[in-house]
């Protein structure tokens, strides 16, 4: 298949179920809802080393938040509940009871009921007052600049985390500049995130390596460096490679955001520098969610 | 499927307790069975059909007409359903209330909501003392749900109350919300003496400055971020409450009563 030029590989990105919730932060504006979001989700890129992967969701108007000011959405997504809850809660103490004149809502109202706001008010130390409104229970902690405000509870669902897919272009410059594009149309899609340093990631990983210590190491069959010293996927005008890889709550989710995406690198297509779009995967031996490119692309 | 309604034929001497009208109760029942069930009236037991006349055939929504100020738990332990009064209700109106609905178009008698568990109570008129509150001797008052009382409210109003919210449109007589554990009481009139005597934890919201004992000490001028949803809450009912109007989050707020427990709160708009 071959979009604007761009090929598009005959192969799939491989991803996993993971554990999902939802928060929204609001604060005075959104300047400092977003500065609590950044922290909140920040060092969390990958589970392989941060117990959690995070990310903004997506900046909500005061009509959306449950207290009226300027909100915004984040997600994490972990491998398993108990390890998302402990993230969550460890992240909302440390970077929204902190942060000042936010309050912590929660984001899911199904699923399992994980800690939000629960144990965070033992920091109120005896003065924290409960108020259940509507059904739902809030804490209100006093701090130093008024009240915390937070939600007791979230909800936890199952969710796919993994699905990927890698660009492949003439130079640096322009595959950053097609991820860029791509990653300003896929914030746009709901239910998902893309958790690494402004969405995109350029050490795209294999499982394995030589040291017996590392779990993964660099992907050097995409490496550019490497052609001529491995097996390489990439032909010689290949200069450069990126990767986005997206979390998100359901298997369309993801194939409408990896939609999105690919479309928006495809329209810069082959006149920018973009040769091809590829996906990285385990043969489908590890993961039970396979997206293939040209189905999605179809 | 019509609703199904009792109009009162005739005031009885004695009061009547009506706890057997309840929706769960008369669900599958038939409108003869009904009329055959009988409720006590001083030491005798009338019939339902002597003292009502009786139409219609949902069992799920009751109407009560004619109803006045000496007919007892009305709605006791309502269970689902809703029940709607026209006229006044007597004493115990929706005791024990587990959820469901129920409406008054005129005045309620004592002990109204008493140890209420979930559900709405709307009261169009007045209510009298301890509205929302404990049977004498009892710890646990109001639990959960919503009251919304139109008119003015008697003495110790959410005495013992533990959780929920008393809406009061009119004014509150003396020692609202007195022993109070948790709750909300709103109170958009005038408040009596006496204000959360004893109170441990809770918050009363008022839109007037009230008298206040001296064992409630001023915390200062706040904008309290749980009052936008607080408010936001009440936008579904039928009431002055869920006016945007009388939205507000910057309050004057007293912490008490510090005889007691003194977690509990006393908020004034500003």
């Amino acid at each position: 298949m071959i979009i604007n030029g761009v090929t598009i590989d005959a192969t799939f990105a491989e991803a996993f179920p993971m554990k999902a919730t939802r928060a929204i932060i609001t604060a005075q504006n959104e300047k400092w809802a977003l500065i609590s979001a950044q922290a909140m989700t920040g060092f969390a890129t990958s589970v392989i080393a941060c117990g959690c992967e995070g990310s903004i969701e997506r900046i909500l108007d005061p009509s959306e938040t449950p207290d009226g000011r300027p909100g915004v959405s984040i997600m994490i997504f972990a491998m398993g509940g108990k390890g998302l809850a402990k993230q969550l809660e460890t992240r909302a103490g440390q970077c929204v009871l902190t942060s000042p004149t936010a309050a912590l809502f929660a984001g899911i109202d199904g699923g399992i009921r994980i800690p939000l706001g629960k144990n965070l008010r033992y920091f109120g130390d005896g003065f924290q007052v409960s108020k259940q409104i509507g059904g739902k229970r809030y804490w209100r902690i006093p701090v130093m600049d008024g009240e915390f405000l937070a939600e007791a509870t979230t909800g936890q669902v199952d969710a796919i985390g993994g699905g990927n897919f890698l660009v492949l272009a003439e130079s640096q410059p322009q595959a950053l500049a097609a991820c860029e594009a791509a990653i300003e149309e896929m914030r746009k899609i709901h239910n998902v995130i893309m958790p690494f340093p402004g969405g995109v990631v350029r050490s795209g990983s294999k499982v394995g390596s030589k040291y017996k210590s590392l779990g993964a190491s660099t992907n050097d069959a995409f490496c550019p460096t490497l052609k001529g010293m491995t097996k390489t996927e990439l032909s010689p005008e290949i200069e450069s490679v990126m990767e986005i890889v997206i979390d998100g709550l359901t298997k369309e989710d993801i194939a409408k955001a990896m939609r999105v995406g690919i479309q928006a690198v495809c329209d810069l297509g082959a006149q920018n520098g973009i040769k091809r779009i590829s996906a990285g995967n385990y043969g489908g031996k590890l993961g039970p969610f396979h997206f293939h490119l040209q189905e999605i692309m179809a | 499927m019509s609703a199904l309604t009792f109009t009162l034929k005739h005031r009885t001497d004695q009061r009547v307790d009506m706890s057997p009208l309840v929706c769960h109760l008369l669900k599958d029942l038939a409108l003869a069975d009904i009329g055959a069930l009988t409720l006590q009236s001083g030491k005798r037991k009338l019939r339902v059909d002597e003292l009502f006349a009786i139409n219609g055939s949902d069992t799920q929504n009751i109407i009560i007409k004619n109803s006045v100020d000496n007919l007892d738990f009305i709605g006791k332990e309502l269970d689902g359903g809703c029940i709607s009064v026209v006229g006044d209700a007597g004493a115990y109106l929706g005791f024990g209330m587990k959820t469901g609905t129920l409406k008054v178009s005129g005045n309620a008698g004592l002990y109204a909501a008493c140890e209420m568990k979930k559900g709405y109570l709307e009261i169009a008129g007045n209510a009298g003392d301890f509205l929302g509150a404990a049977l004498p001797g009892n710890k646990m008052g109001m639990k959960g749900g919503t009251i919304l009382v139109k008119g003015n409210v008697g003495q110790r109003a959410g005495d013992h109350m533990r959780r929920g919210n008393i809406l009061i449109e009119g004014n509150a007589g003396d020692y609202c919300g007195s022993r109070m554990t948790a709750g909300t009481i709103a109170v958009m009139g005038q408040t009596g003496r006496y204000l959360g005597y004893a109170m441990r934890r809770g918050t009363l919201l008022l839109w007037n400055q009230p008298q206040l004992s001296a064992s409630f000490n001023d915390c200062g001028a706040h904008t309290l971020a749980f009052l936008p949803i607080l408010f936001a809450s009440f936008k579904p009912l039928n009431s002055l409450f869920a006016d945007a109007t009388s939205a507000f989050n910057r309050v004057q707020r007293y912490a008490g009563d510090m005889s007691e427990m003194g977690r509990g709160e006393v908020l004034v708009k500003l």
